[in-house]
């Protein structure tokens, strides 16, 4: 099989792997940056806990109008914006932590959604139908995707300094300025929108992974923020290039394909990354002497 | 008017033996298509719930703590075997059931999809002679007293349905023998392909629950596009994303929804067995037809 054969065909012969394409494009470089704050705030594991959250509203979306992917979609963003929004707001407020509060929250939307479900008397795994597949993009989902990355990268720069300085000194910030809360609750909401677009394309179970494996691997390769958001999306487009290559070429189902390409990459940062990676750490380079 | 005879016959068992409620016995089937079975043979004298209700998916679903409550007071439990209902032995078991339970697929020569087997087996009219069978002589061993209602009203349905078989042969026959291709989002109609002469591809298998990769996508288009196929078809339990996508992609119109393994509502396209395959044979026959 020739180069050109392996890695450009499959996209210049069907057009389902270049909207496919387009669509992990856009998800990189919404979800990425979403990634790297995630990881620097310590809430990586946020994103699994909001995929849950939201499906009281894609039930209740399915409630009022049966399988109607856009009112599904716009109750399952409501729900996740509420429970990020009041976990932020609790967590906030009073003394309980980030983490538990979320916790808290998602728990209580799950089963108020596997409730709502159960009452109608149906059946259908909600988020199996609601979430498809990044095989069958329509214009519909890849243009959600598409405004949900714009939109994040547009808020981010608006929220960029407060964010940054809010992740690595919050009460250096709090006494200097109140963006701080007002930056956090945005940028909750970025994750949710963030979730969304992941969902459409990777299924609820993995559409964390391509925001929190490409901020993973940046972390080895880079120390300041503006760097690590670079190479995090950089990475993130690379394992989604990659994954629909290898699953066009094998049968691996295709978000599989792209995160485990992902892991493949995070792997080898671990092992090589310049900056704390095990082999420099192990070898360290001689410091520079007078 | 062949249908109207049909809904005659419990009517006149109903005026012919009043029984109260409490005095029939309690039919538990699996799905919705099997309820309609059981409704059919039990007549009058049974009352029969369904677990997976009408346009539910019986592939992934979760049992809730009221039907095991529904299994504890069944007299008879109508499965359909062949592998298609893997939640429900332990259901069975948790719920302390003793009720015979009848296989209703037993008899059928199963199909094999790889190493799996192909659970739909009543897509077939001639499979489904087998079911009511099954189920009649379930009934006379769990109701001996109702024996002959039992026999009778079997007698009626399988009547009804070898009608059916000639409806669905007389209309395949107006198809041109090289357009029987069906393809659909999940293998259902394995056996109806093989009693009436279709070809069948789908791209998830035989369960709802799999992920298709992007070659398993590429090679249905080329598939279609080689053979000329000119209708693809969503179904009432997937998303229908997908089926949309590879239509789009190979020119192949979208034919209208074939119903496989859930009836719908009582106002749907499908409330009977009957109902369904009338409907499926209509939808196939004026998408390939002439």
């Amino acid at each position: 099989m020739s180069f050109q054969a392996a890695l450009i065909a499959p996209f210049t012969e069907f057009e389902f792997m270049r909207r496919a394409l387009a669509a992990v494009v856009a998800l990189s470089l919404g979800g990425a940056p979403i990634g790297v704050f995630l990881m620097l705030r310590r809430m990586s594991l946020i994103g699994d806990a909001m995929a849950h959250a939201i499906l009281p509203g894609a039930a209740i979306g399915f409630l009022l109008s049966g399988l109607n992917l856009f009112a599904m979609t716009a109750g399952g963003l409501v729900a996740g914006f509420a429970v990020a929004l009041l976990a932020g707001v609790v967590a906030r407020s009073t003394g309980l932590k980030e983490d538990t509060s979320i916790a808290t929250f998602y728990l209580t939307s799950l089963a108020l959604g596997v409730t709502i479900v159960s009452i109608k008397g149906s059946n259908i795994d909600l988020l199996h139908v609601l979430f498809g597949n990044i095989l069958a993009m329509d214009d519909q989902t890849l243009l959600l995707v598409a405004i949900n990355a714009t939109i994040t990268m547009l808020v981010l720069a608006v929220i960029y300094r407060p964010l940054v300085i809010e992740s690595v000194d919050p009460l250096f910030l709090r006494t200097v300025s109140g963006a701080g809360a007002p930056a956090h609750l945005a940028f909750l909401a970025l994750v949710v929108i963030n979730l969304v677009s992941g969902f459409q394309a990777l299924g609820t179970l993995l559409a964390v992974g391509l925001m929190i494996l490409p901020a993973g691997i940046s972390r080895f390769w880079s120390r300041d923020v503006t760097g690590m958001i670079c190479i995090a999306a950089l990475s993130a487009i690379v394992s989604g290039y990659a994954g629909l290559v290898l699953s066009f070429q094998t049968h691996v189902p295709s978000g599989p394909a792209i995160i485990l390409v992902a892991a493949v990459l995070y792997l080898g940062s671990v092992l090589f990354g310049r900056s704390g990676g095990v082999v420099r750490q192990m070898f360290p380079a001689p410091h520079l002497e007078a | 008017m062949r249908r109207a005879a049909l809904w005659l016959i419990p009517a006149m068992l109903l005026a012919a033996f009043p029984l109260r409620a409490e005095d029939r016995i309690n039919v538990v089937a699996s799905f919705s298509i099997l309820a309609d079975f059981a409704r059919n043979a039990g007549g009058a004298r049974v009352r029969v719930t369904s677990l997976v209700g009408p346009n539910g998916d019986v592939h992934v679903y979760t049992p809730t703590p009221a039907d095991a409550r529904t299994i504890a007071d069944a007299r008879l439990v109508v499965v359909n075997g062949l592998g298609l209902e893997g939640w429900l032995p332990r259901l069975l078991q948790s719920a302390g059931s003793r009720a015979p339970i009848v296989t209703a697929s037993r008899g059928v020569a199963p199909l094999k999809f790889g190493s799996e087997t192909d659970p739909h087996a009543w897509q077939s009219v001639v499979n489904a002679k087998i079911y009511i069978a099954n189920i009649r002589n379930a009934l006379v061993e769990a109701d001996p007293a109702g024996a002959d209602d039992y026999r009778k009203n079997a007698d009626a349905y399988l009547a009804g349905l070898d009608a059916l078989d000639a409806e669905v042969r007389a209309a395949i026959a107006k198809i041109p023998p090289a357009r029987r291709k069906l393809i659909s989002m999940h293998d259902a109609f394995g056996y109806f392909a093989k009693t009436y002469g279709f070809e069948t591809i789908a791209p998830l298998g035989v369960s709802t629950e799999a992920e298709p990769g992007a070659r398993d996508i590429a090679g249905i288009i080329t598939r279609i596009k080689a053979s000329g196929i000119r209708a693809v078809f969503p179904e009432n339990i997937s998303d229908e994303r997908l089926i949309r996508r590879i239509s789009a992609e190979t020119g192949a119109s979208i034919g209208g929804t074939l119903y496989t393994d859930s009836l719908t509502a009582e106002k749907g396209d499908a409330p009977t067995y009957i109902a369904l395959v009338r409907h499926n044979i209509r939808t196939l026959t004026s998408a390939l037809g002439e």
